[in-house]
């Protein structure tokens, strides 16, 4: 027999392999690695920027977001609006169902509580104004998740593109009635809303609530501990969990999975509803088509990097909103343009992000696997 | 070219998955240019994987691949291709948008192709040459699954493949389709290429082949030429001699009918009928084996019943409710309608991961998949899961870290125990499990008899589809035999022999038909 | 007035034009990339620095030199808008990272990106008013052929552009042939439908996967470098440039995936963009003011809505997403 020996494959040096068997607090510290490296990063390009010493940014940063009671409250304020997009979005995406409407969600709650709130402000007893403003905006966001949930149900329309565009109509909506309803006629502002009377204002007293944040904080983290138990421990969030695992599972263990993606995103619609009452009633009492500031946008990556847990992700998005707040800060000092904060964001997202890969896969040396 | 060279070689080719799976053992077998090898064996025999070593899909352990008599080393697909071999998998690798030309086309250098008029008639030569039928323009989406595999061999052929490797390609064809794909594979053998169909279809065995090669339990048994083997021979050759395994019987005197399946047809997802007017009954106190090749059937049978597979008109499957005295008809029920009739059923399904379990959740949180809908409050009750858990975990010795462990990184017999474990804490009246062993070693194996046979002594009525035939003869009261889809007997598994039920699983005899016991 | 409205509407569709045959390009080998607004952006910035540069290293700005006015933006555009495809690519395709979060912070990145070097040389410059006109390299950007003015309706429909948007129609052309017409477009379709039977046809997916993505930005880049060097002369201001971005990715569901679709597609789109301008020359008699732009702005992206729902329903295979979109390929993942 013949012997010569025909190599017809190169044989790659390394090759990669999912693992499954990583401890939590070895992926917990891949996490944390990442995001310190990420902040040597940023610190060197923000040194490269001003010229100044890394530790004397962080300690603007710091001052940025703690350096008095209103800045603390705006952070906590920031944190909180974040933090309710993100505790919208997470059960769909839980269920693998890619809502990236979170921006038009938030416009149409604070569409629906502007609407309230100019149309009945002087028409009805403040407190029912509140009631309506409530009511409506949560029905409004429902509706822009419940559309897409629909279509996705039943005909498989891919959400992710779906969900993206309703967030462009959402805004021309809030454009076309920012104009309708602007102050004075032409310039595309509405001022404060009953400013006068505070018709439909979700608010504390300022006795009790000196910047006008309190409430807002208030109420995200009563949400905050409702989503975590009601993914965690009720049956709708434990049909979620099983919808987004495997569809063949949902059906084996009798789980009607159209009525969860709808039901679902009516959740996360109506959610967002609540963000935008709260940017609307709760803080800016007027809106415009940037009223959800790109939150919408940012949440999905904080609720991401929180592995979808709405306690880390007070964590994930102090993070993310500290770093901006600090950018914003270095960029008034040294005279940069504010969206430094938003190259600072990204840099960190990557490196999470990146991060995540050696937490699901390894390399083996191709060697090493022969001889084992 | 020497005549006496086989095309192909294997020497001592050994491949394990892990350290307890081996699916291939020193097996050496050669395959001669121009002839039509049928490689036989049961499920879980090693047939598929050996073959895969030779199309590049997996690497040896150890031992030697010789094409032509030379030394190979195949690392990828591609290597098989630049060796002149080329395999036919199960499951199709077209693009559905694309045409048939394009399919071809695809991965290939433009300068050795041509453009698409040159494919297009390359193509219609290897049609003519062969005898294959098929439209250069057509989409794949819109091919029968007879045309994609065509196709398959055709994109195969056109790549300069001298050894063709089939996958099981009669399961997905009708008896006429079948019969073009052996006179075009005739035709190609007259071409003198060499040609290896993996099957465990006996009569297609002897109607193709020139030789056969058996695999058992991934060792190489020994090849026959066709001309010299009959059905019988190739069956004990098969399945083996018998092995008495030390299962527990017994004999329950009290059995009522709990379930009647009558008329049952249903089509998998090509609307082929997977079942075809299947009906039997299934008593409390009984083991009912399920018996047939991989594919005749068996995972609609159980799915029908459990609610989950849409069965044809005229089909009936009807739970006998003693406790009621009612006889209440499942067929049209959903999951969870099934579920508030109080039909106590339990499934342990093919699929543990992909379907009877969360891979990401704790044996707590899995315990509740069937039953977190209990309790009128919106939360779920975690008390009774985790007690469940943490009996199952003691009395089912199953190894996990903690019950909170997500169960994909527990072993293939702790999830399994985790699996069967549930469904047998509900009680059920009937409990359906299939491929309960798969994977599993011994000791595993035996807790799960013991369990099925402690369902029975209860008063249960078991229905157990599995593939190693000494344990269904062992374990089962009665095996129903499927063959095609269709029900090729019921046998006693007291008395019947295993030849007999291998025989039953691979040949439908026409002429004594409904021989049941 | 027809023929300026079709005017306007193709230089509104071009920079379109451009990030949809990119985007298009992109997804046709799986990979969804939502950070297609933020490599518009770098594109645009990246052009602004590369002129800026040149502009300043003048002693007499009347001498500039078309060819290296002309180049040095468009290879600074094409650099930037080529990094970030690399970012995305590395981490989607190497590091298998989400593609959903993975575009959107690109997005973000990308945006921010711009705005800071913009107002950076906004700053420099210091200039009165918050943007920096670069009129000396947009003059050659925006040139068009002189005999154009000079053939009425036809001149000004036709060959009233700068180079560029020339090149946004031979691009989608040239992309559309070699999507169809080539075994490498082919092999790419294969990668985007399904990397594993594209593995198995031998068909290296991470560099086809690599390599369109990155020339997908550097074309998409491009349209940032129309928008500000030729449609608004050379003048960047922060946020100017909008929503085009997402305008592009709406343009892409609309045209099922088709770049010579795009063509149409984006003059379509570009003259919804600016109809409101012209409804009351139209039809003088139906009251036109500003919020009825901004409905008619919202056009586009319902019409995309309709597209995708109808495309969805009619289940018809050619004109659905790829297939493998938005998936990560691992092989051993069968």
């Amino acid at each position: 027999m013949a012997t010569i020996t025909k190599s017809t494959g190169k044989e790659p040096l390394f090759h990669i392999v999912r693992r499954t068997d990583m401890p939590i607090w070895k992926s917990w510290l891949i996490r944390i690695l990442s995001v310190l490296a990420s902040l040597i990063v940023c610190a060197v390009i923000i040194v490269l920027v001003t010229g100044d010493n890394p530790i004397q940014i962080y300690a603007t940063m710091f001052k940025g977001s703690f350096g008095s009671p209103r800045r603390f409250w705006a952070l906590l304020q920031g944190i909180a609006m974040l933090l309710c997009v993100s505790l919208a979005l997470t059960p769909a995406f839980k269920m693998r169902f890619w809502n990236i409407g979170g921006e038009g969600q938030v416009l149409m709650g604070g569409l629906g509580a502007t609407a309230c709130m100019i149309l009945f402000g002087n028409k009805l007893p403040a407190p029912v104004v509140l009631l309506l403003v409530i009511v409506v905006s949560i029905l409004c966001g429902a509706i822009w998740g419940l559309i897409p949930a629909v279509f996705k149900a039943f005909w498989n329309t891919n959400e992710t593109l779906f969900t993206l565009m309703m967030n462009y109509i959402a805004i021309q909506i809030v454009s076309y009635f920012t104009y309708i309803w602007s102050s004075n006629k032409g310039n595309n502002v509405i001022n404060t809303i009953n400013n006068d009377t505070h018709a439909g204002w979700l608010e504390l007293p300022s006795s009790v609530d000196k910047y006008g944040y309190m409430l807002n904080v208030l109420i995200v983290a009563a949400l905050t501990i409702m989503m975590y138990f009601y993914l965690k421990y009720s049956k709708q969030g434990y049909e979620i969990s099983v919808v987004g695992e495997s569809e063949n599972t949902a059906k084996y263990a009798g789980i009607n999975v159209k009525k969860v993606i709808i039901r679902t995103m009516i959740i996360s619609g109506a959610l967002c509803g609540v963000a935008g009452m709260l940017l609307v009633s709760g803080t800016d009492h007027t809106i415009n088509p940037d009223t959800a500031g790109g939150r919408g946008f940012t949440a999905i990556m904080v609720s991401w990097l929180a592995k979808f847990n709405p306690l880390f992700m007070v964590v994930t998005s102090l993070l993310i909103v500290f770093m901006q707040k600090g950018a914003i800060e270095i960029s008034t000092q040294f005279g940069l343009n504010s969206s430094f904060s938003d190259i600072i964001t990204g840099i960190i997202i990557f490196f999470i992000i990146g991060s995540e890969f050696f937490i699901n896969y390894k390399i083996q040396k191709r060697a090493k696997e022969v001889e084992a | 070219m020497d005549k006496q060279t086989p095309a192909v070689s294997l020497r001592h080719i050994t491949k394990a998955f892990g350290s307890k799976v081996v699916a291939n053992k020193d097996v050496s077998m050669d395959i001669m240019r121009g002839e039509i090898l049928a490689l036989l064996g049961e499920n879980g025999s090693g047939k598929t994987t050996l073959m895969n070593m030779l199309s590049g899909i997996y690497r040896q352990d150890s031992g030697v691949i010789y094409v032509d008599g030379n030394e190979v080393h195949i690392t990828s697909p591609k290597d098989a291709f630049d060796l002149g071999i080329g395999m036919i998998h199960q499951h199709f690798k077209l693009v559905d948008v694309f045409t048939a030309t394009e399919n071809v086309a695809l991965g290939m250098d433009k300068k050795t192709t041509g453009g698409a008029k040159e494919i297009a008639k390359a193509i219609a030569d290897i049609c003519d040459r062969y005898g294959f039928d098929i439209d250069p323009k057509q989409k794949v989406y819109n091919m029968t699954v007879s045309q994609k595999q065509t196709l398959e061999i055709v994109k195969t052929l056109y790549r300069g493949a001298n050894i063709l490797i089939l996958d099981e390609p009669t399961a997905v064809l009708t008896p006429q389709e079948t019969d073009k794909l052996f006179a075009v594979l005739r035709n190609m053998k007259a071409d003198g290429k060499s040609i290896i169909i993996i099957t465990h279809k006996l009569n297609e065995v002897l109607a193709i082949s020139d030789r056969v090669a058996i695999l058992r339990k991934g060792e190489f048994i020994g090849d026959v030429k066709t001309s010299e083997a009959s059905v019988q021979s190739l069956t004990d050759m098969m399945v083996g001699a018998k092995v008495e395994l030390d299962i527990e019987r017994p004999l329950i005197e009290d059995r009522p009918l709990l379930l009647s399946v009558s008329h049952l047809t249903c089509l998998d997802k090509y609307g082929v009928k997977a079942l075809d007017d299947v009906s039997f009954d299934a008593y409390g106190g009984e083991i009912l084996g399920i018996a047939g090749i991989s594919g005749s059937g068996q995972k609609q049978l159980l799915e029908a019943i459990a609610g989950l597979q849409k069965a044809e008109a005229g089909s009936s499957i009807t739970y006998n409710d003693i406790e009621k005295g009612e006889t209440e008809e499942l067929i049209g029920k959903s999951v969870s309608e099934i579920k508030k009739m109080g039909v106590a059923l339990s499934f342990v399904p093919e699929d543990r991961l992909g379907m009877g379990l969360v891979g990401t959740m704790g044996m707590s949180d899995n315990m509740m998949l069937r039953s977190y809908q209990k309790g009128s409050i919106i939360f779920t009750d975690r008390k009774t899961p985790r007690d469940l858990a943490t009996k199952v975990k003691e009395e089912l010795e199953v190894v996990t870290p903690n019950i909170n462990t997500p169960v994909r990184k527990l072993s293939g017999g702790n999830v399994q125990k985790v699996l069967v474990g549930r469904e047998i804490a509900s009680d059920p009246k009937v409990l359906m499990a299939a491929y309960a062993v798969r994977g599993l070693d011994i000791n595993t194996s035996y807790t799960i008899y013991r369990l099925l046979n402690e369902q029975k002594k209860k008063g249960s009525a078991v229905i157990y589809v599995g593939e190693d035939l000494d344990v269904l003869i062992a374990l089962c009261d009665r095996i129903a035999v499927l063959c095609g889809g269709k029900l090729n007997g019921i046998v006693d598994g007291r008395t019947v022999t295993k030849e007999e039920v291998g025989l039953l699983m691979t040949h439908i005899d026409d002429s004594k038909k409904e021989d049941e016991a | 007035m027809v023929a300026a409205f079709i005017h306007r509407a193709i230089m509104q569709g071009i920079p379109l034009l451009f990030g949809a045959t990119g985007e298009i390009v992109t997804e046709k080998s799986g990979n969804l990339n939502l950070g297609i607004p933020g490599v518009m952006y770098v594109g645009g910035i990246s052009g602004v620095i590369g002129a800026f540069l040149y502009e300043n290293s003048l002693a007499d700005k009347s001498q500039a030199n078309g060819f290296l006015a002309i180049m040095i933006p468009m290879l600074c555009c094409l650099l930037g808008s080529l990094i970030m495809g690399l970012i995305y690519s590395f981490l989607t395709t190497t590091l298998r990272a989400n593609q959903n979060v993975t575009g959107l912070a690109i997005t973000t990145f990308g945006v921010g990106l711009g705005n800071f070097f913009g107002g950076s040389l906004i700053k420099i410059v210091g200039a009165d008013v918050p943007s920096i006109t670069l009129s000396v390299t947009s003059k050659f950007f925006s040139a068009s052929l002189p005999f154009a003015s000079n053939l009425g309706w036809f001149g000004e429909i036709f060959l009233s552009y700068g180079f560029l948007a020339y090149l946004a129609i031979i691009i989608a052309i040239v992309t559309s042939l070699y999507l169809k017409k080539t075994r490498s477009g082919l092999n790419l379709r294969a990668v985007g439908e399904n990397p594993a039977t594209a593995d198995a046809a031998g068909i290296n997916v991470t560099r086809y996967k690599y390599v369109s993505t990155c020339v997908g930005s550097m074309i998409a880049g491009l349209g940032g470098l129309y928008y500000v060097m030729d449609y608004a002369n050379g003048i960047w201001s922060n946020n100017a440039f909008g929503d085009r971005g997402w305008l592009a990715i709406a343009l892409v569901i609309f045209t099922v995936w088709k770049p010579n679709f795009a063509i149409i597609g984006s003059i379509i789109f570009g003259g919804l963009y600016i109809v409101h301008n012209y409804l009351n020359q139209f039809f003088p008699f139906i009251p036109v003011d500003m919020s009825t732009q901004e409905l008619i702005k919202m056009a586009p992206y319902v019409i995309t809505v309709l597209v995708l729902i109808v495309n969805s329903m009619r289940r018809k295979r050619e004109s659905q997403p790829p297939e493998a979109l938005g998936l990560s390929y691992f092989r051993e993942d069968r």
